[in-house]
């Protein structure tokens, strides 16, 4: 393999580099601004979801990050949760 | 009725100082009534970066105490009229003030200025607790690295708790040249990772060093990019739009002279 062409890439542009390690530094930091609450949010989604459908508890996953809103571009704080669904509940639907 | 602005970064030694004084010249050279308040307690510097060290008597732990009046405190800039400074105490700590005393002062100093400016201390404690308590916009300062746009991040974060919305970016210290290469993380870069509205971008320039150096803040030198660029942000704190400064059409200078000394 040719080292110097696979140095070369733009992936390995020191920017790059910091940019990625920001950005999941970020997303830790950004989630730590309070552990508790965060799990205490979890808890309760959980609870009001599964009377619905099945969900992966072990793979679900709640955290604090900004985005911008839509109508004006103002930063806004949001909250995202990937919530993996393993089944909808039969009684639901009655 | 004046607008208090707290000038913030979290990590140290990004260049909130030099910000502070910039803006504060900047904005008495517009004809603003002016007031630059140091609420670094205990590491106080904002004077020399105005070249006003030799002028203190009282300061702004002696202003809060009432131990002078507010007036005694201010110390009145030597080259422009209405510019006043509010140095910090050197020989007291950040706990010599609370939060509600600084409300009061902010208050105070509304009534008589167009604009307060305070240089915040770096960190997230009591000192940035007492520096944010009386403003009502924030300007936080960051440099194209990972710590400083890591810590700018959680000043943001805190900002936005203490009910300081929308704070405003600077990005100073930029180095065209590096940023071209892709070893430089670029504007976009860190608008996108912040995700707050930029005011202005300061390229990295030996003429600050100078300046400060010599106790006189660079905007008031019309001949550098570093001035050049505080001057863009005064204006767009006064709401004027400015488009940003085109970096890459110095670069030719920049490097015009690197080739000249080091044939690069």
């Amino acid at each position: 393999m040719d080292l110097f062409k696979f140095f070369s890439k733009n992936e390995s542009k020191s920017k790059n580099v910091a940019k990625e390690r920001l950005k999941l530094v970020l997303i830790h930091d950004r989630a730590n601004i309070s552990p508790h609450f965060l799990e205490i949010l979890k808890g309760d989604i959980i609870r009001v979801i599964s009377d619905y459908m099945v969900i992966d508890e072990e793979g679900l996953d709640i955290k604090l990050t900004r985005t911008r809103r839509e109508s004006d571009n103002t930063p806004i704080p949001a909250l995202v949760a990937n919530i993996p669904i393993i089944k909808m509940k039969e009684e639901s639907f009655k | 009725m004046g607008e208090v602005i707290v000038i913030t970064s979290g990590k140290g030694g990004v260049g909130k100082t030099t910000t502070t004084a910039n803006i504060g010249t900047g904005l008495a050279m517009e004809g603003k009534k002016v007031a630059i308040v140091d609420a670094d307690i205990g590491l106080r510097n904002l004077d020399v970066v105005m070249g006003l060290e030799n002028r203190i008597v009282y300061d702004i732990v002696d202003v809060v105490r009432k131990e002078c009046r507010l007036k005694q405190g201010l110390i009145k800039d030597k080259r422009f009229e209405g510019l006043f400074l509010l140095p910090a105490a050197q020989t007291k700590d950040k706990t010599a003030v609370s939060p509600a005393q600084m409300v009061e002062l902010c208050n105070e100093l509304r009534e008589m200025f167009d604009y307060v400016i305070i240089d915040c201390p770096a960190g997230i404690e009591q000192g940035f607790q007492n520096a944010i308590a009386g403003a009502d916009k924030a300007i936080v300062v960051t440099t194209p690295e990972i710590s400083a746009v890591r810590d700018a991040d959680r000043v943001i974060g805190l900002l936005e708790a203490k009910g300081l919305h929308n704070p405003k970016l600077i990005v100073n210290r930029i180095r065209p040249d590096m940023v071209k290469k892709g070893d430089m993380m670029n504007i976009d870069d860190m608008k996108d990772i912040l995700a707050i509205d930029l005011i202005g971008v300061i390229p990295d320039d030996e003429a600050i060093v100078i300046s400060t150096n010599k106790g006189e803040p660079v905007i008031i030198d019309n001949k550098t990019m570093s001035g050049q660029a505080y001057r863009n942000i005064v204006k767009r704190i006064m709401g004027e739009e400015v488009p940003l400064l085109e970096l890459d059409a110095d670069e030719g200078v920049f490097s015009k002279l690197r080739k000249l000394f080091f044939g690069k």
